[in-house]
């Protein structure tokens, strides 16, 4: 369950996307659409908690969301093991062995990150997800460099996660093989000039 | 935060990971001065406690940008600041890994480099004391200067502006706890001194660090 309230997400100060509202039920997810640049990123960024909204809310906090963004935060002296170690040890999670076998890992576990390709390296990032234990999936371009099976088993493990009571909010170009509601931001795009955040806040052209 | 700090050491000492960079500068500094400054043994014996000080003060700076420049490159902050640990906690793991990797070998290697310094050796007990107090504010003063300029790519000269003034007064009690050592005098003032900053330092830069970084990642 995911409640977005007249949400409003700016970057470096400026607000991008203001009167965002939505609402993902549990077991659902919600596809985000947009042209490169429309704020996909700070939208996802500000669910996660990353950066303050200037208005509204979102439900449940940000205890209960796993971001995913477009770097896979691997440590390449690291193996496979180690690092997914690493992450379930950080969200207090015990056991590696299914995220690894989700996305079929296990052949992989004792090689460092750095030997790995970019499409294994991103399934070890998509397989921290699982470790989070966290019921809301808050994903940034999930299948980059992914490969068509690869992408068809992110699909399996997200209809899992959704199946279990999860959430996922995704930006993505890609069809995930599965029916998901779809939300253009395009639509939530703040007018230039027309906000009062402009020089409201004037600390905040020091930070 | 146990894990962090855990994670951060195996980091340091796998293939590339600078342990024993800090260490590295700190012996060739305290090897080259005697070369520099000549042979005169009560020359160099009065200005050993200084000069170890110093070595170990820049040996702790240059590996500073580490400390969240390469968790920033990789996504692994961003991560983090999702993750249940406080971002205050990150940054207490990160600096007392940072003092492990490079603080504590440099307080345990100055009292070898002591000899080639000459220094009396009334002084060997007060080095090593003065070192292992103000070596974690070194740390720690860095991580904050770090958290600043995270967020900058070659951040490291911007980096060193910002954290030498701050280095100044650890470096002024530190070297003096060392000298008067030396020379036999009371050390108490400047000991006292040197813990105060040190304890001040731990226990309100993580706050301001964790700040910092939080605007950093926006």
């Amino acid at each position: 369950m995911l409640t977005v309230t007249d949400l409003t997400c700016a970057r470096g100060g400026v607000p991008i996307l203001s009167g965002v509202t939505f609402s993902v039920a549990s077991g659902r997810s919600l596809i985000l659409r947009g042209p490169n640049g429309a704020g996909k990123t700070t939208l996802l960024r500000t669910l996660a908690g990353l950066q303050p909204a200037l208005t509204g809310s979102v439900e449940p906090g940000v205890d209960a969301i796993a971001y995913a963004g477009h770097a896979d935060g691997l440590k390449s002296a690291l193996s496979v093991a180690e690092n997914l170690t690493f992450w379930a040890g950080v969200f207090g999670t015990r056991g590696i062995d299914a995220a690894l076998s989700a996305f079929q890992l296990d052949a992989l576990r004792d090689r460092a990150a750095a030997h790995l390709s970019a499409g294994q390296k991103r399934r070890l990032g998509l397989a921290r997800l699982l470790v989070t234990g966290r019921p809301v999936w808050v994903l940034d371009e999930p299948t980059v460099s992914l490969d068509v099976a690869s992408v068809a088993r992110f699909g399996a493990v997200l209809a899992t996660h959704l199946a279990g009571g999860g959430t996922a909010v995704i930006a993505t170009h890609v069809d995930l093989g599965f029916d998901a509601e779809m939300l253009d931001i395009a639509a939530f795009r703040a007018r230039a000039g027309s906000s009062d955040f402009d020089r409201s806040d004037f600390d905040e052209a020091f930070l | 935060m146990i894990r962090l700090l855990l994670r951060d050491l195996k980091l340091a000492v796998r293939a590339g990971g600078g342990f024993g960079l800090g260490l590295g500068f700190f012996l060739i500094v305290v090897v080259l001065v005697p070369f520099a400054m000549g042979p005169d043994t009560s020359r160099l014996s009065s200005i050993a406690p200084g000069v170890l000080w110093l070595g170990a003060l820049l040996a702790c700076l240059l590996s500073l940008d580490r400390i969240f420049a390469l968790d920033h490159e990789d996504g692994t902050l961003d991560l983090l600041a999702t993750a249940p640990i406080p971002l205050e906690g990150v940054v207490v793991a990160k600096a007392a890994a940072h003092w492990i990797v490079t603080g504590l070998p440099l307080t345990l290697a100055a009292p070898g480099l002591g000899v080639l310094l000459n220094l009396p050796s009334d002084g060997y007990l007060w080095l090593l004391v003065s070192l292992a107090i103000g070596t974690p504010a070194l740390s720690v003063i860095g991580a904050f200067g770090a958290a600043l300029t995270v967020g900058l790519k070659r951040g490291g000269l911007l980096l060193s502006l910002l954290v030498l003034p701050l280095y100044v007064p650890t470096l002024i009690f530190g070297a003096e706890v060392a000298r008067r050592g030396a020379e036999g005098l009371a050390v108490v003032t400047p000991l006292l001194l040197l813990g105060g900053i040190t304890a001040g330092a731990v226990a309100l830069l993580p706050f301001a660090a964790a700040a910092a970084l939080r605007i950093n990642l926006r």
